[in-house]
């Protein structure tokens, strides 16, 4: 995609979703749908980077998501609080500004790093040992925090301070969305699809794979880890249960739903995978609305049974359509990169 | 060069000077792929040596080699097959890139620059090759003989010192055949590398070679220019039960 | 040293758990090169069907705890569970045979979710209580280990159900064209094998074995749910690759081995001065291990990509 600059509009997402976090009302419910999305959206468009643009399949998101999750907690519960002491007031204000900021970079890097450590061995490893492998990591590091109990260990662990918002959700969502596209449509961009299509070949024209791929998976790392911290500071309660491989294959299913290596594709699929569950719930309530009588008891269940439509979902979609909705879609001619038109002083 | 308990490649020495077309050839399974596998740096030699320029290469990493001047073609071709024309050959420049990540995301004049005089590059050496009009289209699209076309045009973009191309002309119809000799020499001559080729096509190799090596079951039989090599009764024999090579 | 031969007796009875489901895993992955993510939740359902049919012959033979109903639950749970691998694999995994394995990968994973919450829609979210098959008494009791009946059954019925499996991957014309379609599938097929059926056998096969690992389980853990397969599934596919995926005694001895590590951890855990709660992430350290320094396993072999 094109942006005249690329920054301009990064500016103005900033400018448009502060404005829009202060003086906007937001009813609850409608809040946590959207910031739901906005998460998710963290979520997919950083593992897209990885399974989608340089075609490793990661199955270990969460574990990454899990490191920002608890480590920004820990520092905005525990650490921070005891470092400024009792006269600092954290609840609102420039203080807790700058440490919720800081806890959430913390927290990245320090997912990041983890990236590192786990990326650099397994992405020596190809298609099904790395999907393995990256399942193993995130399971892991999820035991880990589980016998933690410093941080509540399967007792959970609840977080102070709610600080997430619609501003720094969405100021994040675009802030990913921002370094993923243009790092990609650039000529080193180029090298990460390159690595997807064909590494062999890749290697032959000096692409170092490893590096591209380890680089695509701390990126990819450092952004769920601000994805966690975001959803710590949201949901102000966090369990290792929610850090499984399942919460790493909800995030594949957006990325492959989206069609992997489409960024646009996988945010359309972040948001409609998140309204999904409130759509399933509405089903119930609008069929009885309309046909008088309510559902029968097992279809209500089963469209509560999320899981289960999501493996439906999977499955079928494999069949029918397995490069997504967008995947393999060319780009409305709009959006094509100027850059490949041919250049304006052409020498003979 | 062995694999496990089987012996690929066990006695080959070949000289490349800086702008030789040498051709090598040799019957099905003689090993001529495995040379240009060790050569760029995809399998690691059990034994032996291999000096680009008086160092020695081995050990490296495959784009490590890339880097330092030695570029292929694929005997099966291996183009990026989700990118366009354009995108395949802008891969090429990757390596040479003087800006990474930081301008990629920062976007500021030096990265604009740099991408326009890629672009620009790009550009040229499509239009050296007539691919320039196709540069939007997905390299799936092309016909065969524009796909090997391009897979040389990338190899030629990382601005190699040596080219090493595997069975160009296969699958390729006589005329064809005439302008890829036509091409690869065209290559050698503007370009001034020196051109490795395995090939299969006698015509293509005795044509435009200027040095032809024979290998048979790994071992290098005979080696000077095409005449000497087509008259050499040992280059006969290894192709027993064919038509000796004849142009 | 007291400790260590009950930890190693109930290591193997672990391991031979372990093992039965690895080869169902390994046995996929040589014929098709694909990893089932499914394969664990078969052994769940072949639990399950232990369950159901325990509990109707129970209720209308009044059966109670006797070989007779041991056999019949068991063999129930195989023919089911060999249906409803191939079932799967016609349906899931066969229209995507020429697509790449990601694809498949994906669809995998999806059946197992799929098995498991439709499960739990199923047969409820449990715990139910698995009945009893046989009488569990003590075989052997002394002062340094005590060997009962169900861990006798767990080993006997492994060691009979493996000579089987060899029986017929090596004796039969099945077991012959399970081999030459893992080496090379065009030329079996080639050779006037019909590859979807021996394919379709190889899951049937495996997921037989599965089932069996399931009533094994059910015997020794009675307490089943629809997500037991989640853990135990994954750890047979460590024991898999531990032994050189695609090898079938790499398999048997993958699994043997995991058991008897993770019960020695467990076990030892003091000394060790890990908390036993680490007992699951034994298996993820042993798989990144052998990822990391023999990807191709212990009995594997390791391919090259011919370029």
């Amino acid at each position: 995609m094109k942006f005249a600059s690329g920054k301009l509009y990064l500016l103005i997402a900033a400018v448009i979703s502060f404005a829009i976090s202060c003086w906007v009302p937001m009813d609850q419910y409608v809040r946590e749908i959207i910031l739901t999305i906005g998460i998710n959206i963290i979520l997919a468009v950083s593992l897209n980077l990885v399974n989608g643009y340089t075609g490793q399949f990661s199955l270990g998101h969460a574990g990454f998501m899990a490191i920002g999750a608890y480590f920004s907690a820990a520092i905005t519960t525990f650490w921070a609080p005891q470092w400024l002491g009792a006269s600092v007031d954290l609840s609102s204000g420039l203080a807790a500004t700058l440490v919720f900021f800081g806890a959430l970079l913390a927290g990245a890097l320090l997912a990041a790093v983890a990236g590192l450590v786990i990326g650099i061995p397994s992405l020596r490893l190809r298609g099904d040992y790395l999907a393995i492998a990256t399942l193993g990591f995130g399971e892991i590091i999820r035991v880990i925090i589980q016998n933690t109990d410093a941080i509540g260990g399967s007792r959970g662990f609840t977080v102070s301070n709610g600080y997430t918002n619609f501003f720094w959700t969405y100021l994040f969502a675009a802030i990913t969305i921002y370094v993923v596209v243009n790092l990609v449509n650039s000529a080193y961009g180029r090298g990460f699809l390159a690595v997807r299509d064909d590494e062999v070949a890749a290697e032959a024209i000096g692409v170092n794979t490893t590096k591209y791929k380890v680089i695509a998976f701390v990126l990819a790392a450092f952004f769920a880890g601000i994805a966690g911290g975001l959803y710590s500071h949201f949901k102000q309660y966090l369990h290792p249960d929610g850090f499984s491989f399942l919460k790493s294959i909800e995030v594949v299913v957006m990325v492959i739903l989206g069609g992997m290596g489409s960024t646009g594709g996988v945010i359309a699929a972040a948001v409609f995978l998140s309204l999904l569950p409130e759509a399933l719930r509405f089903i119930p309530q609008k069929y009885e609305e309309w046909f008088g009588i309510p559902l029968p008891h097992l279809i209500d269940e089963i469209l509560k049974n999320r899981m289960l439509i999501y493996s439906l979902l999977l499955i079928i979609l494999m069949l029918t359509r397995p490069q997504g909705i967008f995947g393999g879609l060319r780009r409305p001619a709009f959006l094509t990169s100027k850059k490949t038109s041919a250049p304006n002083a052409i020498p003979s | 060069m062995q694999f496990g308990g089987l012996t690929a490649l066990s006695d080959l020495s070949l000289q490349i000077g800086p702008n030789d077309l040498v051709g090598l050839i040799g019957p099905n399974g003689a090993g001529k792929t495995t040379v240009f596998n060790i050569i760029t740096g995809i399998y690691e030699p059990t034994s032996g040596s291999i000096n680009l320029a008086g160092e020695s290469i081995i050990g490296r990493k495959a784009s490590g080699i890339a880097a330092r001047g030695i570029a292929r073609t694929f005997q099966n071709i291996r183009l990026f097959s989700s990118l366009t024309v354009y995108d395949n050959v802008r891969a090429a420049f990757t390596m040479r890139l003087k800006h990474g990540i930081a301008h990629a995301l920062w976007r500021g004049r030096p990265f604009k620059k740099e991408e326009a005089q890629i672009n620009q590059q790009v550009f040229d050496i499509l239009q050296i090759f007539h691919l320039e009009n196709l540069r939007k289209t997905p390299c799936k699209g092309l016909s065969y003989g524009d796909q090997r076309r391009l897979e040389i045009v990338r190899a030629l973009a990382t601005q190699p010192k040596l080219l090493l191309l595997d069975e160009p002309a296969a699958g390729m119809n006589p005329r064809e055949k005439e302008q890829l000799m036509e091409l690869i020499q065209f290559v050698k001559e503007k370009f001034q590398i020196a051109v490795l080729l395995v090939e299969h096509d006698m015509k293509v190799v005795m044509g435009i070679c200027g040095r032809v090596a024979v290998l048979d079951y790994g071992v290098k039989i005979a080696e000077g220019t095409p005449a000497e090599v087509q008259k050499n009764p040992k280059v006969v024999e290894a192709y027993l039960g064919e038509e000796p090579p004849k142009v | 040293m007291n400790q260590f031969i009950q930890q190693l007796i109930n290591g193997l009875s672990l391991g031979s758990i372990y093992a039965l489901i690895a080869l169902g895993y390994t046995m996929v992955y040589g014929v098709l090169r694909f990893i089932n993510f499914a394969h664990g939740d078969v052994f769940m359902v072949g639990a399950y069907v232990g369950f159901y049919a325990g509990r109707w012959m129970n209720d209308r033979f009044h059966a109670g705890p006797s070989i007779p109903l041991a056999v019949a639950v068991l063999a129930i749970s195989m023919i089911v569970c060999a249906i409803l691998g191939i079932v799967i694999e016609r349906l899931a995994y066969a229209p995507l045979r020429n697509q790449p394995r990601l694809t498949v990968l994906i669809t995998a994973i999806g059946v197992s979710l799929f098995l498991e919450y439709g499960g739990q829609q199923l047969f409820g979210a449990g715990p139910d209580n698995f009945p009893q098959l046989l009488p569990n008494y003590a075989v052997l009791n002394t002062a340094a280990f005590t060997i009962t009946t169900n861990q006798l059954i767990v080993l006997s019925v492994t060691v009979a159900l493996l000579i089987a499996l060899t029986f017929v991957v090596l004796k039969t014309k099945i077991g012959t064209a399970m081999r030459a379609l893992s080496f090379n599938p065009t030329a079996a097929s080639l050779m006037g094998i019909n590859n979807n059926v021996v394919i379709s056998f190889t899951f049937g096969l495996g997921s037989a074995l599965a089932a069996a690992a399931g009533i094994l389980w059910a015997v020794n853990y009675p307490s089943i749910n629809p997500l037991m397969g989640l853990l135990p599934g994954v750890k047979a596919f460590v024991a898999a690759v531990l032994g050189g995926i695609g090898n079938i005694p790499g398999a048997a001895l993958g699994g043997l081995i995991l058991g008897v590590t993770e019960t020695l951890v467990v076990g030892y855990s003091d000394k060790l001065h890990i908390p036993p709660s680490y007992r699951d992430a034994v298996a993820f350290v042993v798989l990144i291990v052998i990822l990391l320094f023999k990807p191709s396993g212990l009995l594997g072999k390791s391919g090259s990509e011919k370029v």
